[in-house]
C-alpha cells in the first residue's frame, strides 16, 4: 500500500513537469507532434527509472562507505550520461526514424534536471532500494503522462486560430501553466 | 582526495568499457535503414536534379539531414510531404514547393533526331529518325535531361496545365 | 417509415419549389442558332469527337465517342451542320475552357432513322445495357456517372432493391416532380426496364412528402405493376442523396468505403429512368433533358426541356427574361449546385437547373470565428464532425482531416447552412479533397514512372550485355581460322532504338 501511494503521489500529487517543474525543456521542445512525444516520454521514462534505481546503489554501496559524498553530483551525472548513451544505442537500432526525429534532444536527456533531479531526490528523502525504484518509476510515469497529454494539446492547438502574437511558444507556455493548475487540483487527494 | 579520484576514474572506465561492449553488441550495421526507405520513395530516374550524382546519394543525403526534403523536383509535393512524415519534420515549416514540371517539344523545330529519347529515364518520349517526337505527359517527370540533349533547343518545360479534371477548389478565403 | 425520418442529421432549407411546381414543362423552345456540346458531360474522360468541320449531321447522329475508361457518347441535338471543336467556357466554376462541338442548326430538326418501336422486355438485359451505353446516357441527378457501367454493376450483384430517386431535396429545383407529374407512365415503365435489365426483386420509387401530385400520378402508374411501389419518404434536405435515401427506404446504411451494391440496393435517378426509357422504347439517344429555371433575378420560374448545348442565355430570354441583373448564376440547386462563369455557358448533361440568384438570396456573410455550437455536428448527415474536418482542412493537414471521415462526405453543404459563424465549411471539404485528389494522382505518376525506369534500366543492361556478348564473339571468330569464320553467321546487332514501352 506504501508503495501503491508513493506511485500515486509521485505520478499526480507531486507530478515531476507540473508540480517540481523539472525538465520543461523537452516539455516544450519535443511535443510538437504525439508520436515523437511518446517517443520521448518513454526513452526520459526509461533512463529516469534506470538512473534513480542506479544511483541509489552508487550512493549507498560506494559514495557513503567511502565518505565522498561531495562527489554525489558528478558521479550521477556520469551514470546518466552513460545510460542515455546507451539508450540511443537502444533506439538507433530499433527506431531510426524516431532516433532522427528526435534528434538532439535524445543526447540531452543527460542534462534534463528531471533525471538529476529525481537520482538527488531519492537521496534526500532517504529512500531505500525500493522506493527509490518506485519513485522513479513514478516520475518516469508522470513525466511520459505530462508529454502525452501536453502534445496532444498542442496538436490541437497548431490547427486552432491562435493570436499571432501568442502562436507557437508562448500559447504553449500559457498552456503548460493552465495544465500545472490543472495538476495542481490533484494535491490533497492523497 | 586520493579515493575520490579512483572512484571516478573507476567509474568512468568501466561504463565506458560497458558502453563500448554495448555498442559492438547492438551495432546497427549498414548505415542506417531511413536511407533505404527513402530511396524508394523517390523517382530513381537519377536525373541529379537534386545536386547529387543519382537518387542513392541524395536518400543518404536527406537521411543524414545534409539535402533537404524539397530537393527532388520530380517528386513533387506528395513526395515531400511523405518524406517530411517519414523524418517527422513539421510539414508547415517546409515552403512551397515547385510544380511539377513537363517537357514540352516544339513541333515545327524538332528534326527527329532521337537524342533526346535515348537520355530519357522514364521512356516518355516517343518518336523515330526523322519523325517529329512527342512526350508522353503520364510518364514524364520534367527531370530536364533531354533539354540538355536537344540539339535544336526545341524541348521547353512547363508546369502542368490546370484542366477541367484536374482543377479543385481553392482554399476558402481567411478571415 | 412514414412521418418520422430515419435519416441522420439533415436540414430543411426554404424550398422556393412553388415558383416553378405545378406549370407545365415548356418543350417548344425555339431551335438556338448554335449548340455548343463540350465533351467532358459525364464522370471520368473526356468523349472523343468522331465528326470534322463540315459535316451535316442529323438529330441523334452520334457527334463523339466514349473515351479511354469512363466516359460516355455524346449525340446531335438536332440537325446541322458542324462549325468544328472549339474551346468554349465551360459550365464549371472554375471558369476555364473546355473543348466543345459547335454545332450550327439548318432549323429543320430532322431525326436520323428512327429504329421500330419494339418492345424492349423481349431483348435481353446485356442487349439492353449496351444500348443504353451506345445512347450516351449518364445519370442526371447529377454524379453524371455513366449509366451502362452502373447496369452492368448492378447485373454483377444480387441487386434486391431497385431505388428510383424521386427525392430532388435541392430548393428551387422541380424538374423530377415534374417530371413524375407529366410523365409517370414512361418514369414507371423506366424504371421497370432498369429492373429487368438488373434483375432487381423490386422496384421502390422513393417521392419526398412535399410532392403530393407526383406521388399520386406515379402511384397511379405503378398500381399495375406488382414489383414496383412507390415509398413516401420526409422532405428533408439532402433526401435525394443515394446514401440517405437508401436509408430512409430500406433502413440500410452503405458502409464507409463501400457501395450501395454491396447491399443488394442500386439508386438510378428519375430523370435516368426516363431518359432509358425513351431509348429502349423508342431508339432516342440522349440530346435533351428537363431542368428547372428559377431564382428572384427571373420573371417567371419554369421548368424546360432543353437541348444539350442550348446557351443558358437563350433559355433565359425565352422564358420570361430577367427582371434584375442576376448577382450569380448556379448550375444545379443553391445547396450543391456550382456557380457558372458566364450566362453564354450551355446545357449539359449534368444541369439539373439553372439559378440566377439574386444577390439578396446569396446572402454572402464573411466568416467569423468557430464558435464550437456544433450545428454542423447535429445536421451532418453522414455522422460526420465538420467543425474538426474543416479545421484541419483549413491547416492543409488532410491526413488527420481523413481520419475525421472526410471520405466519407457528401458534399451536401448542410453544414455551411446552419453554421452561426457562417464558415464555408463545405469549400473547405472540396478544397481538401481536391489536395487529395491531387496527391493521390501525383502518387500514382510517381509509382508509375519508377516502374518505368526501372525497366528502362534493365532493357539498357540487357543491351549492354548483347553487345559484350556481340563483342566477344566477334573475338572470338578473328582467332579462329578464317574458313570457320566465313561459314558463322552474323551476330545479331542489337538496335540502340529497341522497343518503346509506351
Amino acid at each position: 500500500m506504501e508503495y501503491v501511494m508513493l506511485l500515486g503521489s509521485t505520478v499526480l500529487v507531486n507530478n515531476i513537469v507540473l508540480a517540481k517543474f523539472l525538465g520543461l525543456c523537452p516539455l516544450m521542445g519535443v511535443s510538437n507532434k504525439l508520436s515523437s512525444a511518446v517517443g520521448m516520454g518513454i526513452a526520459t521514462a526509461f533512463v529516469l527509472t534506470l538512473s534513480a534505481f542506479s544511483g541509489w546503489l552508487i550512493e549507498t554501496w560506494v559514495l557513503v562507505p567511502l565518505n565522498i559524498e561531495f562527489l554525489r553530483i558528478l558521479c550521477f551525472i556520469l551514470i546518466i550520461a552513460a545510460i542515455v548513451q546507451f539508450t540511443e544505442l537502444v533506439m538507433r537500432k530499433l527506431s531510426p526514424v524516431l532516433h532522427r526525429s528526435l534528434g538532439i534532444f535524445l543526447p540531452l536527456i543527460t542534462t534534463n534536471c528531471a533525471v538529476l533531479g529525481v537520482a538527488l531526490l531519492n537521496v534526500r528523502e532517504k529512500h531505500d532500494l525500493a522506493q527509490s525504484l518506485v519513485y522513479g518509476l513514478g516520475c518516469a510515469i508522470g513525466f511520459t503522462l505530462v508529454m502525452i497529454i501536453f502534445a496532444g494539446i498542442r496538436e490541437r492547438l497548431a490547427i486552432a486560430d491562435v493570436p499571432e502574437t501568442f502562436a507557437g511558444t508562448p500559447v504553449g507556455l500559457v498552456t503548460a501553466g493552465l495544465l500545472s493548475l490543472v495538476f495542481m487540483g490533484f494535491s490533497g487527494m492523497l | 582526495m586520493f579515493t575520490a579520484t579512483l572512484v571516478l576514474t573507476a567509474l568512468g572506465f568501466s561504463l565506458g568499457g560497458l558502453l563500448g561492449y554495448a555498442a559492438k553488441l547492438i551495432s546497427v550495421g549498414e548505415e542506417n535503414s531511413v536511407s533505404d526507405e527513402i530511396e524508394a520513395m523517390l523517382p530513381g530516374s537519377q536525373c541529379g536534379q537534386c545536386g547529387f550524382p543519382g537518387c542513392r546519394p541524395a536518400a543518404e543525403a536527406i537521411a543524414s539531414g545534409e539535402a533537404d526534403v524539397t530537393c527532388c523536383p520530380p517528386g513533387g509535393r506528395s513526395l515531400v510531404e511523405s518524406l517530411a512524415d517519414l523524418l517527422g519534420i513539421d510539414i508547415n515549416s517546409i515552403g512551397a514547393t515547385a510544380a511539377p514540371m513537363l517537357a514540352r517539344i516544339d513541333e515545327s523545330l524538332c528534326t527527329g533526331c532521337t537524342r533526346c529519347y535515348k537520355v530519357c529515364p522514364t521512356d516518355a518520349i516517343v518518336g523515330a529518325t526523322k519523325q517529329i517526337h512527342a512526350v508522353i505527359n503520364r510518364a514524364c517527370t520534367g527531370c530536364s535531361k533531354c533539354l540538355d540533349a536537344c540539339p535544336e533547343d526545341c524541348i521547353s518545360l512547363s508546369p502542368e496545365a490546370v484542366d477541367l479534371n484536374s482543377w479543385h477548389w481553392p482554399k476558402p478565403q481567411l478571415v | 417509415m412514414f412521418g418520422f425520418s430515419r435519416i441522420r442529421g439533415g436540414v430543411h432549407p426554404e424550398s422556393h419549389k412553388e415558383d416553378s411546381a405545378g406549370k407545365p414543362i415548356v418543350t417548344d423552345l425555339p431551335l438556338p442558332k448554335r449548340l455548343y456540346l463540350p465533351l467532358f458531360q459525364q464522370a471520368g474522360a473526356m468523349a472523343l469527337p468522331l465528326v470534322k468541320p463540315g459535316d451535316k449531321v442529323l438529330k441523334g447522329q452520334q457527334l463523339a465517342i466514349t473515351g479511354e475508361g469512363l466516359s460516355a457518347n455524346l449525340h446531335a441535338p438536332t440537325s446541322g451542320t458542324i462549325i468544328g471543336v472549339e474551346e468554349i467556357i465551360a459550365p464549371h466554376p472554375s471558369g476555364l475552357n473546355s473543348a466543345a462541338i459547335v454545332l450550327e442548326s439548318d432549323g429543320e430538326d430532322r431525326w436520323m432513322e428512327l429504329p421500330d418501336e419494339s418492345d424492349p422486355f423481349q431483348r435481353s438485359p446485356e442487349e439492353l445495357a449496351s444500348e443504353v451505353e451506345r445512347a450516351g446516357i449518364v445519370g442526371l441527378g447529377g454524379a453524371i456517372f455513366p449509366s451502362a457501367i452502373k447496369l452492368r454493376q448492378g447485373r454483377r450483384f444480387e441487386i434486391k432493391t431497385l431505388i428510383i430517386n424521386g427525392g430532388e431535396c435541392e430548393p428551387y429545383l422541380t424538374t423530377d416532380d415534374q417530371l413524375m407529374r407529366e410523365r409517370a407512365a414512361e418514369v414507371v415503365e423506366g424504371a421497370r426496364l432498369i429492373q429487368h435489365i438488373i434483375e432487381a426483386y423490386e422496384t421502390v420509387i422513393g417521392i419526398e412528402d412535399n410532392k403530393p401530385e407526383a406521388i399520386a400520378a406515379m402511384r397511379e402508374a405503378a398500381a399495375p405493376y406488382g414489383k414496383v411501389r412507390v415509398e413516401v419518404v420526409p422532405a428533408l434536405y439532402p433526401m435525394g442523396s443515394a446514401k440517405q435515401l437508401i436509408k430512409a427506404i430500406t433502413g440500410l446504411e452503405v458502409p464507409a468505403g463501400g457501395r450501395s451494391n454491396d447491399l443488394g440496393v442500386l439508386v438510378h435517378n428519375v430523370a435516368t429512368a426516363y431518359a432509358i426509357q425513351q431509348t429502349l422504347r423508342y431508339g432516342k439517344p440522349l440530346i435533351s433533358r428537363v431542368l428547372t429555371l428559377a431564382g428572384g433575378s427571373l420573371n417567371e420560374a419554369r421548368n424546360v426541356e432543353a437541348l444539350f448545348g442550348t446557351p443558358i442565355q437563350h433559355l433565359i430570354d425565352h422564358c420570361g427574361g430577367i427582371s434584375s441583373q442576376p448577382a450569380r448564376l448556379v448550375m444545379g440547386g443553391p445547396m450543391m449546385g456550382q456557380q457558372l462563369p458566364a450566362a453564354t455557358v450551355p446545357v449539359m448533361k449534368g444541369t439539373s437547373g439553372v439559378l440566377a440568384l439574386t444577390q439578396k438570396e446569396v446572402n454572402d456573410k464573411t466568416p467569423s470565428n468557430c464558435i464550437r455550437c456544433s450545428r454542423c455536428v447535429q445536421v451532418c448527415p453522414m455522422g460526420l464532425v465538420p467543425l474538426e474536418m474543416a479545421k484541419h482542412a483549413k491547416a492543409d493537414n488532410f491526413e488527420e482531416a481523413s481520419s475525421y471521415g472526410l471520405r466519407d462526405c457528401i458534399l451536401c453543404g448542410s453544414c455551411s447552412y446552419v453554421c452561426p459563424s457562417r464558415i464555408p465549411l463545405v469549400n473547405y471539404f472540396e478544397y481538401a479533397k481536391g489536395e487529395m485528389k491531387q496527391r493521390r494522382v501525383a502518387e500514382h505518376k510517381l509509382a508509375y514512372t519508377q516502374q518505368l525506369t526501372a525497366r528502362r534500366s534493365e532493357r539498357v543492361e540487357r543491351e549492354a550485355e548483347a553487345k559484350r556478348a556481340a563483342k566477344a564473339a566477334k573475338k572470338k571468330r578473328a582467332k579462329a581460322p578464317k574458313a570457320e569464320a566465313a561459314s558463322t553467321p552474323e551476330p545479331a546487332t542489337t538496335s540502340d532504338t529497341a522497343e518503346k514501352e509506351s
